[in-house]
């Protein structure tokens, strides 16, 4: 099942400067881990030690926030698109 | 040798500092260093990035004998010290009002209202633009955006008309009237979103990573907060160089708060206050209240919601520095509460009726909070107060406009007024 995910500017050293990468997985999780595979170094970038999205890492799929739905075992299906987006705030 | 006046001549290397006395960007999270530029979030950890600096020697003489504006205290922000030479708004330095009428109304001592409506475009936000602007020109953008929840929009497009300078911002496209329009008027592009700030701020994200344009609060970040520290700066000057004992401040991004915290550390460290306990409240909507709720279950994770409330300048769902204004509140002795829509609107025309200060709905969310923090105890009614109204009610009148409505209508006759008046007593 392939999907796409969006890699924002400060993780694209990880991914040779690429916008967006296809990666297979039934969930995020599973998504995160084929991502790791091809671009070596990124999963600890959006997970902290416990294996947790980082605290200031918004990841979002199909446009819902994670944290909304099921976290890392959000299902992802064929055709999801994934972003990863630093958080960032202020009105 | 003596200076050539040739134009020619390279930049002289006396020539002030971009940043002023700004020397790294330091993850708030992880400690890691970073040089200045336009990186927001650390590379190791995703953690928000602030400015380091290292201030040398400041006295109030040098704070005192600097320009009616913010920029009084540039030797204590990123930016040049000519600054106000500069081509900006010059906001800042509002009034700090003497709320006796309010106080009485609430049973409180000695209240004051820092009332930040004053300035250019009638929110506290035109103080974190000017900052911003200036590192966008600095680093060179010639296009400055943002995401906003109304007032940043409308600073962003004015400070950017008076710079020079392209603007593009975004915002809710259900936003008040009033926050179209005066943004709007300034003639930069103006892009509504159908969604909520939230999904505004994601959007503008990725914007700012693909078009290398300077987004205020987005990759100008870092430097655009350190705006809000002025408030802090002010209200201790204001008071003549002290501390308050308490300060209620609104809850958006939960950056406000933090840096009127940080203002006043950093005052103590430079010696111009004594170090005297000054206890930072946060308050927030109860329609949109993740940080408040954060705090009431003692937790240091603020979980998002999906905003819905009259205050739509702090409709914040995802605030990124809700963790830091726990961290405040719990650390200086404050609290967090949330106040629902019509305890906002009765803080509002409670403020007005008392001290004539018309303030937009976060006004009367700080209102309304500093009353049920005093019903509950956790503010002393007997302890100096400050509390920060960020905005001007004329651009919420949505909010009001139900419940202040004219008196009465009459014909233009005597007798009818006379009657009119003799009714009500008048």
């Amino acid at each position: 099942m392939s999907v796409s995910v969006r890699i924002p500017t400060i993780l694209r050293p990880y991914t040779a400067g690429a916008s967006e990468v296809a990666a297979d997985g039934g969930t995020l999780a599973e998504v995160i881990d084929a991502i790791e595979v091809d671009h070596p170094g990124l999963k600890a970038r959006v997970l902290d030690d416990d294996g947790s999205i980082r605290r200031f890492v918004n990841v979002y799929v199909n446009d819902d926030d994670v944290r909304f739905a099921e976290g890392l075992a959000t299902a992802t299906p064929d055709g999801t698109s994934i972003s990863i987006i630093p958080a960032v705030a202020g009105g | 040798m003596t200076a050539s006046l040739d134009a020619a001549s390279p930049p002289s290397p006396a020539s002030p500092s971009s940043f002023g006395p700004a020397r790294e960007l330091v993850c708030r999270a992880c400690g890691a260093t970073f040089p200045l530029g336009d990186s927001y979030a650390c590379m190791e950890c995703f953690g928000p990035l602030e400015i380091g600096y290292d201030f040398g020697t400041v006295t109030h003489a040098d704070i005192e004998t600097g320009p009616q504006s913010m920029w009084r205290y540039a030797s204590l922000l990123p930016v040049p010290s000519d600054i106000a030479t500069r081509k900006n708004l010059s906001p800042g330095m509002t009034k700090l009002v003497k709320a006796d009428n309010l106080a009485a109304a609430l049973g409180m001592k000695a209240l004051w209202v820092k009332d930040d409506s004053g300035n250019p475009t009638h929110s506290f936000k035109d103080r974190v633009v000017a900052i911003a602007l200036s590192a966008a020109q600095e680093l060179g953008f010639t296009t400055v955006g943002c995401a906003s929840t109304g007032n940043l929009a409308g600073a962003v497009a004015a400070a950017a008309a008076r710079a020079g300078l392209r603007s593009c911002v975004f915002a809710p496209s259900d936003l008040e009237a009033g926050k179209l329009v005066t943004t709007a008027v300034y003639g930069g592009t103006l892009v509504t979103v159908d969604g909520n700030y939230d999904e505004v701020n994601r959007l503008c994200s990725e914007v700012a990573g693909d078009l290398g344009w300077g987004f205020v609060n987005v990759n100008l970040r870092p430097y655009y907060a350190e705006g809000s520290k002025t408030v802090g700066y002010e209200i201790a000057e204001q008071l003549g160089w002290r501390l308050p004992r308490q300060v209620v401040s609104p809850i958006a991004s939960g950056s406000l708060m933090t840096k009127v915290d940080k203002a006043f550390r950093e005052l103590v460290g430079l010696g111009l206050v004594e170090d005297s306990p000054a206890a930072i409240f946060g308050a927030q909507a109860t329609g949109c209240s993740p940080v408040s709720a954060a705090w009431a279950a003692g937790h240091d994770v603020v979980q998002p919601v999906r905003p819905d409330t009259i205050a739509k300048s702090l409709a914040i769902g995802n605030p990124a520095d809700g963790p830091y204004a726990i961290d405040v509140a719990r650390r200086t002795g404050g609290a967090i509460a949330d106040v629902a829509d019509d305890e906002i609107v009765a803080g509002i025309q409670l403020l007005a009726a008392t001290e004539g200060i018309f303030a937009e709905t976060a006004g009367g969310v700080t209102v309304a909070t500093l009353g049920k923090l005093l019903d509950a105890g956790l503010i002393d009614p007997e302890a100096e107060t400050v509390i920060l109204n960020t905005g001007d009610g004329l651009k919420t009148l949505d909010a009001v406009a139900p419940v202040a409505t004219p008196t009465v209508t009459i014909a233009p006759r005597y007798a009818e007024f006379r009657a009119f008046a003799e009714e009500k007593g008048l």
